[in-house]
C-alpha cells in the first residue's frame, strides 16, 4: 500500500509549483483539490468527455487519465492560466460573441481544446475544426456556435497576419 | 431589453472558469459515500454482512437497506398536490432490499477518501433470491409473481385514455386506412456534470448542496423520505451543468441527507459516476405505439387510434405524466373527428425512465409524425401537402385539458420557411427515381408543444425584487439557470418592465431554499412564461413603488405624470429626479426611508402551445449502412423571442439531441439481467463535434396573448421533431421505412437487405 | 485517485526489466489511457505499476539507414501522425491512428500499449500487420524479435513474459517501399469511439501492365486477434485492375472473415460490412498509386 507521497515540481500557468502528492492521485485531483484549479471539472474520469482538459507541453490531454506524478518537469496550463488580470483571450471573447456557453460546464475544456488549436496558427476547414474538437463532448449547443467562435478567430488571426 | 441578444449574463464567469458548480464548493473537504448496486434484475437480498467492510481502517459507516426508513416516498421534479388522489406515487425507500432492476441501491458506505469507499464496498456480502428478469413492456402487463411493486399485480403502473367521436366508424367511413407500429430507444439525457450533491447538519437541520432543477422540491421531497419536517431541509442550487430533466427527479439526494445524519453532521459527498448516471438516475421512457389513421378520398384524415406502451422501468419516478402527454399531442394540431389514445405505462426491470426534454413527445412526434409520411405514401400524395391539408390553421384548443390552446399558430409560416431553406419542391421531384447505392432524400416532421404544466398541475413561481442604494435592483428567483439562458432572460425582463439597463439588474443565480422565493423550478419549457410572469408583476410592483415614492420627493409635480426610464424619474417630459438619488433618500432618508422592494408569488393559470418543424436532407450509403445529414433546419414558433441568440442556441442544442435520437443513441440492456450494456460515453453514442452537421435554426415570432412577453414554450421542443425528419428523409431516400430508432448502421443494413435493394 | 496498490518509475529498460521481475504482481504502464481506465472500472484495481514513460529510448521515429523504420514503442499516436518520416514514408500508419479516440487521447496513448494490450479493436494493429512490422522485445539479456503476426495469441493476449518490454515497432524498408496503403475504421462515431471493424490494406501495383503486383489486408475485430486474409490476398495478387478485381475483393473477404455476433454488432452486419470496406480501402491504395490505368 503506498504510504509516501512523491513531490512533483511542475509549472502551472506559468508558476512553479511543488506539491507532496499522492501517487494515486490523477492531475485531476491535484490541479482541483491541491491547487483549487476548479475550472478543470470531471465528467466521466476515463477521457471520454474532454471536460478535464488542460495543455501539458503544448498539448491537450485529459486531465483525468494522467496521473499526478507524471506532472514533474511539465509545463501544465489551465483555463484560469489564460485570462491577464481578467482580460479574456480572444478565443474567450469569441465564445460569448458567437453563444458557444450555455450551462457552462464543457467550456474549460473547449476553449483549453480552442486554445492549442489557435496558437498553432493554422487556418482549417470547419470540417478539421470539428476533428481537433472531437475529444469534448457538449450536451447543450450541438457544437455549432462552439465551432463558429473557433473559425472566427482563426479567421481574425489570418487577416492579421496577412497585414 | 427583451427582444435583443444580450450576451448571457454569466458567460464571463464561465468562459473563465470562475462559475462554482457542486463539487467546486467542498472538493476534498467532506466524506465520501459510495452506493452498492445490486448485481441481479430482480429479487430479494436474503442476507448482507457488512462487518468486513466496516472494519477497513477509513470506513466511517455503512448502512443498509435495513437502517433507512421504512416508508416510501416519491421522487419526481412535481408540484405536490394537497389532493391526495393527485399526488405522486411513493414507491421508493432509500435503500431497498428488494431488487427492482440490475443496479439497484442495496447500501452506502461513507469513508475517508473515494478508494476505501471503493473497497469497502467490494467486502460487503449479498446473497440474493433471484426472480425472473421482465424488460419489454408488453410482457411486463400481464403480471409477474412477485409483482415489482406488490399493489400493482399487473406491473400496470397506469392506464388512462381518452375518444373524441367515434374512431371505429371513421375507420370504416375512410378509404385508406393504414396501421404501423413504431418504437423509441430508451435514451439517456448526458448532462456533462453528473448528478452530484454534498449534505452536512447546521443548527439541527440539514443543508443539502446539489445540482438539481428543482431545490423546492429537492427540499420537500427529503422531508418526505426522511419522514422530517420540510422545515428542517435547506437545498442549495449552485450553478449546473447541464440537466435536460434528469435533474427534474430527486436522486441521490435524499440517501445524501440521511448519510449526514449517521455520521454526526459530518459533510458528506455522494458523487454519481457516470455509469451510475446511466443505470441509476433516469433515462427517456421507451415507447411502443400502435397507430391507425384513416382517410378519405381527399386525404382527409377521418379517424386516427393511438396505443402506447410505455416502459417505466423499476421505479414510477414521473411515471404515466409521460406517456399521457403523448396522449394529448394526439389531439392537437391534426384536425381529425374521430381520434381516440389509450397508454399504458407498466413497470419493467430496467432503468427507471423520468422526465427528459420535451416530456413524451419526442416519443410520440416520432410515432405520430412516421404516420403522418406513411399515410401520404400511402395515398400517393407529398407528405407536406398531406399534413398542410390536415393541420388547424389559426386558434384550436384542447378538447379535455382547457385552457390548452394554440393562442398564437405559426406552424404554416413555420412550414414555409423550412421548406424552402430545404428546396422541398424541387427535391422532392430531384431525389424521387434515384438507383445506385447511394441515394438522397428530404423529409420533415412538425409538433406542437405546451408551456408549463398548468392544468394538470400547479404552475406557481416567485420573484423578488429590491433596489440597491445605487438604483441598481437585485432580482431573485426560485427559478434555476440550467444552462438555457434562465437567468439571462429574467433579467432582461425585469430591465425591460423596469425601463433599466440590464446590467443595472443583479440577478442572484444561486437557489436557496432559505433565501429564495418558492418556485417549483427548471422543467416543462414553463419558466420564461411563468416565472417571467411572476417577475413582471415584481418588476410592475417595484415600478410603482419607485413612482409612489418619487411623488413623496417631489411634492412639487404633484400634476404631472412622473415615469422612470434608464436611472431617471420623469416629470412629463423633464428630467427631474436620477434613481441613485431617489434610492439614496430611500435608504437613508432621516424622515422617510423605506427601502424600496417587491415580492410576488404568482399562480399562472394559462397554458399556450409552441409549434415548429424540422426539415432534413440526407444521403445514404447503403452497403455502409451510414446516414449523413447533408442540411437539417429547425423553425420554431415560440412566440416573441426574448433574447434571440440565446433561443437560436436553444434551438442547436436540441437538434443535435434529436439527431442523436434519430441516427445513433440507444441504452442498450442485457435481455437477461436488464444490466446496460453500454452505460458509458464510449459506448453510447452520443454525437461529437465530428458527428454533428452544420445546423440552422429559424422562427417565426407571433406575440402571444398568454406570454408575459409574448413568448411561449422554446426549450425542450428543439429536441422533438429531428429523429422523425431524419426518418422520413431516408423514407423519401430509399423507399424503406424504418418505424424503431435509432436509425443505427445495423438497422439499416438489415432493412435494405430486406427491402433486397443492397 | 485511483486504487493503485504500488507505483515504480523505471528510467532505463533495465531498471524496468528489473521491477517487474521484482514485483510479478505489477503491470506495465505507459501512455495509461488503458491501464488507468481498467483500474477505475475495477478490473485491475489494487494492481501495481511500473512506469516506463521516463524511458528516453522509447520516444520517437527513425529511418535507419537500409530504410528500416523504428518506431519506440513509448510514441503517442499524435507524434506518430505528425512524424515526418512517417508522413513521408508510411502515410498510411499516421492516418490509421490519427483515428484513435479524440484528440487529447491522441496525445497520451502510445502505439505501444496499442499493440501490448492485445486489442482486436486497436487501430494500429491492422496497418502493422499489413506492414509486416517486426516486435523488438528486451529482456534486460539478449532480446528477441518477433513478427507481430506472431505476437498475438488471442482476445488482450500477447506474447510477452514476465519482465519483457516491447521497445520498437519495425516496419522492414522492403515492406513499405513501393506501397500505398488505406485504413478504413468503421465505427458509430467519426470520433472518440473503437472500431466496430476495421481493415487495413496495403498494395503495390504495377502501373505499367495495370495489375496488382501485392496486397495485403488485414481486419481488425473480425475475429479474436487482427486477422491477415491470405486466401484473398493469394486470389488478389496479379489480378488485373478493374471493376472485376473490386467485386472479387469484396466477395472474397466475405467467403474469409468469420466475425462474431455481440451486442455492439451482428456478424451478418459486420460481413457485409467488411466485404465493403476492404472493397473500399482497396480501391483508395489503388487510386494512391495511380490508379486504374486503363
Amino acid at each position: 500500500m503506498i504510504k509516501d507521497k512523491v513531490l512533483v515540481r511542475c509549472v502551472v500557468n506559468g508558476k512553479e509549483v511543488a506539491e507532496y502528492v499522492d501517487p494515486r492521485e490523477s492531475l485531476l485531483d491535484m490541479l482541483r483539490n491541491r491547487l483549487g484549479l476548479t475550472s478543470v471539472k470531471k465528467g466521466c474520469e476515463v477521457g471520454e468527455c474532454g471536460a478535464c482538459t488542460v495543455i501539458i507541453d503544448g498539448e491537450t490531454i485529459d486531465s483525468c487519465i494522467y496521473l499526478a506524478v507524471w506532472a514533474e518537469g511539465k509545463n501544465i496550463r489551465t483555463l484560469e492560466g489564460l485570462e491577464k488580470n481578467g482580460d479574456l483571450t480572444r478565443i474567450q471573447e469569441a465564445f460569448i460573441e458567437e453563444g458557444a456557453i450555455q450551462c457552462g460546464f464543457c467550456t474549460p475544456g473547449f476553449v483549453m481544446s480552442a486554445t492549442v488549436l489557435l496558437e498553432r496558427g493554422e487556418v482549417l476547414t470547419r470540417e478539421a475544426i470539428k476533428k481537433h474538437m472531437s475529444g469534448n463532448l457538449c450536451r447543450c449547443t450541438g457544437y455549432q456556435n462552439i465551432v463558429n467562435a473557433v473559425e472566427k478567430v482563426m479567421l481574425e488571426q489570418q487577416e492579421t497576419e496577412g497585414v | 431589453m427583451v427582444g435583443k441578444s444580450i450576451p448571457r449574463v454569466d458567460a464571463y464567469e464561465k468562459v473563465t472558469g470562475r462559475a462554482k458548480f457542486t463539487d467546486d464548493l467542498i472538493l476534498n473537504r467532506a466524506l465520501v459515500a459510495k452506493v452498492l448496486h445490486s448485481t441481479i434484475g430482480n429479487g430479494i437480498v436474503t442476507s448482507i454482512d457488512t462487518s468486513e467492510a466496516e472494519a477497513l481502517p477509513g470506513v466511517v459507516k455503512v448502512v443498509t437497506f435495513k437502517d433507512v426508513p421504512d416508508h416510501c416516498y416519491p421522487t419526481p421534479g412535481h408540484p405536490w398536490s394537497v389532493e391526495p388522489a393527485h399526488q405522486d406515487i411513493a414507491d421508493r425507500n432509500i435503500l431497498t432490499g428488494r431488487i427492482r432492476y440490475y443496479g439497484d441501491d442495496i447500501a452506502a458506505v461513507v469513508a475517508e477518501d473515494e478508494v476505501t469507499a471503493s473497497r469497502a464496498l467490494k467486502l460487503i456480502k449479498v446473497e440474493y433470491e433471484e426472480y425472473p428478469v421482465e424488460i419489454h413492456p408488453r410482457k411486463s402487463m400481464y403480471g409477474s409473481n412477485p409483482p415489482i411493486h406488490f399493489d400493482k399485480k399487473d406491473n400496470v403502473l397506469a392506464r388512462s385514455n381518452f375518444f373524441i367521436g367515434n374512431v371505429d366508424e371513421g375507420l370504416e367511413q375512410s378509404d385508406t386506412v393504414v396501421k404501423r407500429s413504431y418504437k423509441t430507444s430508451i435514451v439517456q439525457h448526458c448532462h456533462i456534470e453528473n448528478p452530484i450533491s454534498f449534505a452536512y447538519m447546521e443548527k439541527g437541520r440539514i443543508v443539502v448542496v446539489t445540482s438539481t432543477q428543482i431545490p423546492h422540491i429537492v427540499r420537500r421531497v427529503i422531508g418526505q423520505a426522511l419522514g422530517i419536517p420540510w422545515g428542517r431541509v435547506r437545498v442549495i442550487k449552485p450553478y449546473i451543468g447541464g440537466g435536460f430533466g434528469n435533474k427534474q427527479d430527486v436522486l441521490y439526494e435524499p440517501l445524501n441527507a440521511f448519510l449526514t445524519t449517521q455520521v454526526g453532521g459530518r459533510p458528506v459527498k455522494l458523487e454519481v459516476s457516470r455509469e451510475e448516471t446511466f443505470c441509476n438516475t433516469r433515462t427517456r421512457h421507451s415507447i411502443e405505439y400502435d397507430l391507425t389513421a384513416g382517410v378519405d378520398k381527399e386525404g382527409h384524415l377521418l379517424a386516427k387510434d393511438m396505443k402506447a406502451y410505455s416502459s417505466q422501468g423499476a421505479y414510477a419516478s414521473h411515471g404515466h405524466a409521460i406517456a399521457a402527454n403523448g396522449l394529448t399531442a394526439w389531439r392537437l394540431q391534426y384536425a381529425c373527428p374521430n381520434t381516440r389514445g389509450e397508454a399504458y405505462t407498466i413497470y419493467t426491470n430496467t432503468p427507471t425512465a423520468g422526465a427528459m426534454r420535451a416530456y413524451g413527445i419526442p416519443q410520440a412526434a416520432f410515432a405520430i409524425e412516421c404516420l403522418m409520411d406513411d399515410v401520404a405514401a400511402e395515398i400517393h400524395t407529398d407528405p407536406l401537402e398531406f399534413r398542410r391539408k390536415n393541420l388547424i390553421q389559426g386558434y384550436y384548443e384542447d378538447a379535455y385539458l382547457k385552457p390548452i390552446a394554440a393562442n398564437t399558430n405559426g406552424i404554416f409560416q413555420c412550414l414555409e420557411k423550412g421548406a424552402e431553406y430545404i428546396h422541398w419542391d424541387e427535391k422532392r421531384k430531384e431525389y424521387a427515381d434515384q438507383t445506385g447505392s447511394v441515394r438522397r432524400g428530404i423529409g420533415m416532421s412538425l409538433f406542437s408543444y405546451k408551456t408549463g404544466v398548468w392544468p394538470i398541475s400547479l404552475e406557481i413561481a416567485g420573484a423578488r425584487l429590491s433596489m440597491n442604494q445605487d438604483g441598481s435592483v437585485q432580482l431573485q428567483i426560485g427559478a434555476t439557470e440550467i444552462g438555457q439562458g434562465a437567468d439571462t432572460v429574467f433579467s432582461q425582463m425585469a430591465a425591460e418592465t423596469l425601463h433599466m439597463d440590464v446590467e443595472n439588474v443583479h440577478i442572484v443565480t444561486v437557489q436557496d431554499t432559505d433565501v429564495t422565493p418558492f418556485d417549483t423550478g427548471a422543467y416543462a419549457s414553463r419558466q420564461s412564461f411563468v416565472t417571467g410572469t411572476a417577475v413582471k408583476q415584481c418588476a410592475e410592483q417595484l415600478l410603482q413603488k419607485i413612482l409612489d415614492y418619487a411623488k413623496t420627493l417631489l411634492p412639487e409635480q404633484e400634476t404631472r405624470e412622473l415615469s422612470l426610464d434608464h436611472g431617471w424619474i420623469y416629470a412629463g417630459e423633464e428630467q427631474v429626479l436620477s434613481l441613485e438619488a431617489l434610492a439614496q433618500e430611500a435608504y437613508y432618508s432621516l424622515s422617510n426611508s423605506s427601502v424600496l422592494t417587491a415580492e410576488v408569488s404568482t399562480q399562472v393559470k394559462k397554458n399556450t402551445i409552441a409549434t415548429g418543424c424540422c426539415f432534413a436532407e440526407v444521403e445514404v450509403d447503403m452497403k455502409l449502412g451510414t446516414i449523413q445529414i447533408l442540411n437539417i433546419i429547425n423553425v420554431h414558433d415560440s412566440g416573441k423571442l426574448l433574447n434571440p441568440q440565446l433561443a437560436q442556441m436553444q434551438v442547436h442544442g436540441g437538434m443535435s439531441m434529436g439527431m442523436g435520437y434519430g441516427l445513433s443513441e440507444q441504452l442498450v440492456l442485457d435481455e437477461k439481467t436488464g444490466r446496460p450494456l453500454n452505460g458509458n460515453l464510449l459506448d453510447y453514442k452520443l454525437m461529437t463535434a465530428l458527428d454533428t452537421p452544420d445546423i440552422k435554426a429559424d422562427f417565426v415570432e407571433l406575440d402571444d396573448p398568454m406570454g408575459p412577453y409574448g413568448n411561449k414554450a422554446l426549450g425542450e421542443p428543439p429536441a422533438i421533431p429531428g429523429a422523425p425528419a431524419i426518418r422520413n428523409a431516408v423514407l423519401h431516400a430509399t423507399g424503406v421505412a424504418f418505424n424503431e430508432i435509432p436509425l443505427a448502421p445495423q438497422r439499416l443494413i438489415e432493412g435494405f437487405k430486406k427491402a433486397g435493394l443492397i | 485517485m485511483y486504487d493503485i496498490e504500488n507505483y515504480y518509475n523505471a528510467s532505463t529498460i533495465e531498471e524496468a526489466v528489473r521491477l517487474l521481475k521484482e514485483h510479478p504482481d505489477t503491470r506495465v504502464i505507459s501512455g495509461g489511457s488503458d491501464v488507468l481506465i481498467k483500474i477505475r472500472e475495477g478490473k485491475m484495481a489494487g494492481t501495481s505499476l511500473v512506469s516506463i514513460r521516463d524511458i528516453k529510448e522509447l520516444n520517437g521515429i527513425t529511418k535507419k539507414e537500409n530504410g528500416d523504420i523504428y518506431i519506440g514503442a513509448g510514441t503517442t499516436f499524435s507524434h506518430i501522425t505528425n512524424d515526418p518520416v512517417i508522413q513521408e514514408n508510411i502515410p498510411v500508419l499516421g492516418e490509421a491512428v490519427d483515428q484513435v479516440g479524440g484528440p487529447q487521447i491522441r496525445n497520451i496513448g502510445t502505439i505501444g500499449g496499442n499493440i501490448c494490450n492485445g486489442a482486436v479493436s486497436a487501430d494500429s494493429a491492422p496497418t502493422v500487420f499489413s506492414l509486416n512490422a517486426l516486435l523488438r522485445i528486451e529482456d534486460g539479456n539478449n532480446g528477441r524479435t518477433v513478427p507481430i503476426r506472431d505476437f498475438y495469441l488471442g482476445p488482450g493476449r500477447v506474447d510477452l513474459k514476465r519482465g519483457e518490454i516491447l521497445t520498437h515497432v519495425i516496419i522492414p524498408a522492403k515492406e513499405y517501399q513501393g506501397y500505398h496503403g488505406n485504413y478504413i475504421k468503421y465505427s458509430m462515431r467519426k470520433a472518440m469511439d473503437i472500431a466496430t471493424l476495421s481493415c487495413s490494406v496495403v498494395s503495390k501495383v504495377n502501373t505499367e501492365k495495370n495489375i496488382l503486383e501485392d496486397v495485403r489486408i488485414t481486419f481488425g475485430v473480425a475475429a479474436p486477434v487482427p486477422f491477415r486474409c491470405e486466401k484473398t490476398e493469394a486470389a488478389l495478387k496479379g489480378q488485373e485492375i478493374s471493376e472485376k478485381l473490386y467485386e472479387m475483393t469484396e466477395q472474397s473477404i466475405r467467403q474469409e472473415i468469420n466475425p462474431r455476433d455481440s451486442w455492439r454488432a451482428s456478424r451478418e452486419f459486420r460481413m457485409q460490412i467488411g466485404g465493403e470496406i476492404a472493397k473500399r480501402a482497396l480501391k483508395r491504395t489503388i487510386e494512391l498509386a495511380g490508379g486504374d490505368r486503363k
